[in-house]
């Protein structure tokens, strides 16, 4: 089993994550991160969905996403043409011993302090799924006190919009 | 222009009438009562009283069925909404077009757990092909216009459209025709001629096809395109359960029903075939069988309006998504000219299948209690009365002995629960099938369990002149699961006794019943009373009938192949499989 990419185009109706979850419940497939929001165009959302199955499956579980009525388009993003991107909120622990270890990894990995407090600080990561495990692993010997994080969000590189030339032609009809 | 200013029941009754829909099955309730006054008022819409939601769904599927047009059915909220699920669900299975109207609360009170509340919109939607919750009066008359174009085009489906009390209550202004907005429904295939050639040159290769043909052929009413592709490559054909009268039976191009319990030919010329032509089928497990040791040598041409059908079981080595009604002609047309001077030579091959049908033919062997067989009354029934009669089963062996001994030759005239295997399915289902076909004569062939679940409707029939035949095929006991029990189970009946045979208790009569709800009841018990019987059901056609057939018990549905076995492992009669010694085709 592999991981795959999903972007999906879809009308911003009630129920719509439900339909999108309940498919991926009721034919078996595992749903490993997920992230909605709005699009560009009013009306429309984006998810974005990563999953582990092999390449059959995949095509099978892309085919019974674009019947859902309320799903416009069904993309798998490439690794090699795409920016993917994690966000994590993370509380760690700090003592006087430690805290300017705990900044000093902040700034290695890139990542930000949020907030500030006598016992923690609360630190960001906007980075690939990679890097952002990397710094949770550098950052535990320190104790993780709480830990939140978005799912993936993706997309392809390049001038070319997906939504654009969907909805282009969906208005056009 | 001022439009008229309509409450949102009035818009529900309007919209419905705008869309053509003469019939509707339904019971109202709390919920769905603002939307039954405008009702009864129409002079377009027919609305037929059930006396469960059920019957409603199911004799708005047999509506569907026998017609190719949309069945409507509608119940008002909580358990009125859950008793038309299974229904729903069998249309789901069954790809029938069925629009589900259900009232729901007030918009104000969804969600705090009000009387007679179901969330029905989120209970169906793994069982719909969409569903849609209504709280504004506004979005009433597009929703249903929207509902009805996903109902009945591309693969029909059921969908859903729950109304809020509220909304009904609402008023708005009424125009016709609303604006249609699913940026998301994609209703035009493009040509792929690339696909064709393909489909051509396999075809012209293939030493052994088959055309496997499903219930899609009906839905899509391509029955007339399909003759033509088999005259033209003169190749056999199967036709599923879901397709049974999709080409004739009298074509002896026909080689019956595949699958578990299918005939010998059919179900072996899938197995050993080169080339599979699919049309409108989806390797059902009931047809595949083993689904790794199905038809191992077979090339496929898949053939669907759905894309996702296509590679979800057996991987298609040409795939061709598209309407079979438009997509046939193309294919029949580069067929013609590429086989009008070098026809397929499949002689070997049919003088194969021309063996297995020799030796291998449909049969039965009587009672030992001395009872009635019930394939013979059930073969009485379909030659008396005909190809023009509507048939609708209910499930379980008289399920498979009425797609396996009654001869069909057109479409739609063969309705059953294929899919979903929903026992109750036959007596509404007939009902919906009269309505839509009053000139017909329609027979629920049923047995004594499936007649249990739904032959309340038998007083919406009698109370409506809705006059079907219900042929109870009585053999006391839950037939189908006690065959298994004889199979695999060392002959231990766990519940499967129904004690509605002349030798038991008989709880409760049919006859009795039959009487009670206003119809004719006949009981047979011999063959010499069967077609005398069947007649004077077909005569009698100011109240429906009832005829009670007492039949041996212990008769069992052959061939069969057991589940989860391959189809190698047919077995035509108890222990006893055919032979290949032919070794001519392996």
């Amino acid at each position: 089993m592999s991981q795959h990419v999903l972007s999906l185009l879809v009308e911003d109706k009630p129920g719509l994550l439900t339909r999108v979850a309940g498919l991926f419940a009721r034919r078996g497939f595992n749903i490993e991160s997920l992230a909605v929001g709005a699009t560009e165009a009013p009306g429309f959302s984006r998810i974005t969905v990563v999953v582990s199955v092999d390449g059959l499956p995949l095509e099978q579980v892309t085919k019974q996403l674009e019947k859902l009525v309320n799903v416009i388009q069904v993309v798998e993003l490439e690794p090699d043409t795409t920016v993917e991107r994690d966000h994590m909120l993370i509380k760690v622990a700090t003592t006087a011993d430690t805290k300017a270890k705990v900044l000093e990894t902040v700034t290695l990995f890139g990542a930000r302090v949020v907030d500030e407090a006598s016992e923690a600080l609360m630190v960001e990561i906007t980075d690939e799924t990679v890097n952002c495990d990397a710094f949770v692993k550098a950052l535990a010997p320190f104790g993780i006190k709480e830990l939140v994080q978005s799912g993936v969000l993706a997309m392809a590189k390049g001038s070319d919009s997906f939504s654009q030339q969907i909805l282009g032609t969906t208005k056009a009809n | 222009m001022s439009n008229e200013v309509l409450t949102g029941a009035q818009i529900i009754v309007r919209s419905l009438e705008q869309l053509g829909i003469t019939d509707v099955f339904g019971l109202p309730g709390g919920a769905i009562l603002p939307t039954y006054d405008p009702l009864m008022d129409s002079t377009k819409i027919r609305h037929i009283l059930v006396r469960h939601e059920q019957g409603a769904g199911h004799a708005a599927e047999g509506y569907a069925a026998a017609s190719g047009k949309l069945g409507v059915c509608i119940a008002t909220s909580g358990p009125g909404a859950t008793n038309l699920v299974t229904a729903i669900a069998d249309a789901h299975m069954d790809s029938v077009p069925l629009l589900a109207i259900t009232g729901q609360v007030n918009s104000t009170a969804i969600g705090t757990d009000a009387f007679q509340e179901a969330d029905i919109v989120g209970i169906t939607m793994p069982i719909t092909k969409h569903s849609f919750l209504v709280t504004k009066v506004e979005e009433i008359a597009a929703t249903l216009a929207e509902a009805v174009l996903l109902a009945t085009t591309g693969r029909p489906g059921p969908v859903l459209v729950d109304i809020a009390k509220d909304a009904q209550i609402a008023k708005t202004e009424f125009s016709w025709p609303p604006k249609i907005d699913l940026p998301g429904y994609n209703l035009t295939f493009s040509k792929d001629e690339a696909a064709i050639a393909s489909a051509v040159e396999l075809i012209k290769s293939a030493k052994q096809p088959v055309l496997y043909v499903g219930g899609g052929i009906i839905r899509s009413g391509a029955h007339q395109e399909l003759l033509d592709l088999a005259k033209i490559t003169g190749a056999p054909v199967v036709t599923t359960l879901m397709a049974r009268g999709a080409f004739p039976d009298s074509n002896p191009q026909n080689l019956g029903m595949p699958g578990m319990h299918g005939t010998v030919p059919a179900v072996t010329s899938l197995q050993k075939s080169d080339l599979l032509i699919t049309l409108g089928a989806r390797f059902d497990d009931r047809v595949t069988g083993h689904v790794k040791s199905f038809a191992v040598n077979a090339k496929v041409i898949h053939i669907d309006i759905d894309p996702a059908e296509i590679g979800k079981i057996k991987f298609a080595n040409v795939a061709i998504v598209g309407d079979l009604k438009e997509v046939l002609p193309d294919l029949n047309a580069a067929l013609r000219s590429e086989l009008e001077n070098k026809p397929l030579d499949i002689s070997q091959w049919w003088s194969f299948l021309n063996g297995l049908r020799t030796r291998y033919p449909l049969g039965y062997n009587e009672p030992e209690d001395g009872k009635l067989s019930p394939q013979y009354v059930i073969k009485r029934i379909g030659e008396i009365s005909g190809p023009e009669a509507v048939y609708a089963a209910g499930v379980g062996q008289h399920q498979m002995w009425s797609a396996q001994f009654i001869n069909y030759e057109r479409p739609n005239s063969w309705l059953n629960s294929g899919g979903a295997g929903t026992m109750g399915y036959a007596v509404p289902a007939a009902m919906g099938a009269k309505v839509s076909q009053p000139e017909r004569l329609v027979w629920a062939i049923d047995g004594d369990g499936c007649f249990q679940m739904t032959n309340q409707e038998l007083a919406t029939c009698t109370i409506n002149n809705i006059p079907i035949k219900v042929a109870v095929i009585n053999n006391s006991s839950l037939g189908m699961v006690r065959q298994w029990q004889t199979l695999f189970y060392n002959s231990r009946y766990s519940n499967t006794d129904l004690n509605t045979g002349t030798d038991t208790i008989m709880v409760p009569d049919f006859v009795k019943l039959a009487e009670a709800y206003g119809a004719l009841g006949i009981r047979v018990e011999t063959v010499e009373e069967v077609d005398a019987a069947i007649k004077l059901a077909i005569e009698t056609n100011d109240r429906p009938v009832v005829i009670d057939f007492i039949v041996g018990r212990d008769a069992m549905v052959w061939p069969m192949v057991p589940a989860g076995l391959s189809n190698d492992d047919v077995q035509f009669a108890r222990d006893s499989r055919p032979i290949w010694d032919e070794g001519e085709q392996d």
